[in-house]
């Protein structure tokens, strides 16, 4: 029969051992950086024809609604080709890729994503033509993901 | 195992944009919480998303861990005739799952 100073001890060790427990490690600006580097080469990366929608102040940050736009057009060769979407302070920054084809109607995607903390999200965009456009939105985040 | 929901609409004029919407029913799991003992809890996630309408791409999506659970995703598909809407998605167990809708141009 497990008794009441066992049950109470148990309860203590395991909250000690999640309390102990290591925060997730966060991405890095510059880690953020040199992925972006990798997608771009050696061109240049322009501020512009990307808009990144998202609320500057997040609530909870499991679920925060995003759309991605892109200025250009979907079809012809200077068509958008791939937006990515990079999130600074998030243990992993890679949050989401996507890449349009012929029967896409316009350059737009919404979605929902988890932010870890307050941060700043980018999004890069890269058209057929070798253009690279980026946008970014910093933002606070009130609860954050993934510590649940 | 995972129930997926699609809002496409029956009926579009052509040459119109028109929107679909996608939510999937999937933990997405990130791979970055700890379960009671203390152990993470192992990545599973939708890793990549397609749609396509009578086999052209609308889009691909590559999905990371921070994208919430139950994936969302809602874009703009161009119809010039009547057809089919393919969705076709993946996840880290191996599984692969797709439904198609179909739509009628006039």
């Amino acid at each position: 029969m497990i008794g009441r100073r066992r049950v109470l001890t148990l309860a203590l060790g395991a909250a000690a051992a999640a309390g102990l427990a290591p925060l997730p490690a966060r991405a890095t600006p510059e880690e953020v950086q040199a992925l972006i580097r990798g997608l771009v080469g050696e061109g240049t990366l322009r501020r512009g024809r990307v808009k990144l929608d998202l609320p500057l102040l997040v609530e909870n940050g499991n679920a925060v609604a995003m759309t991605v736009a892109v200025d250009a057009p979907v079809r012809g060769p200077d068509r958008v080709e791939s937006v990515h979407v990079f999130a600074e302070a998030n243990p992993l920054p890679n949050v989401v890729r996507f890449e349009f084809g012929p029967a896409a109607g316009k350059a737009e995607v919404s979605t929902r994503i988890r932010l870890a903390t307050s941060q700043t999200v980018i999004a890069v965009a890269r058209t057929a033509d070798g253009q690279l456009w980026s946008d970014e939105v910093e933002l606070l985040v009130t609860l954050a993901a993934c510590l649940e | 195992m995972a129930r997926a929901l699609f809002n496409v609409p029956k009926r579009v004029r052509r040459g119109e944009l028109f929107e679909v919407k996608v939510l999937i029913q999937h933990p997405m799991e990130s791979g970055q919480r700890r379960d009671d003992r203390g152990a993470i809890v192992p990545r599973d996630i939708i890793h990549s998303l397609s749609c396509t309408y009578n086999g052209d791409l609308v889009l691909r999506a590559s999905l990371f861990p921070a994208i919430s659970a139950n994936p969302f995703l809602s874009f703009h598909v161009l119809a010039e005739k009547s057809g089919t809407i393919e969705f076709a998605w993946q996840d880290d167990q191996g599984g692969s799952h797709s439904e198609s809708l179909p739509i009628t141009v006039e």
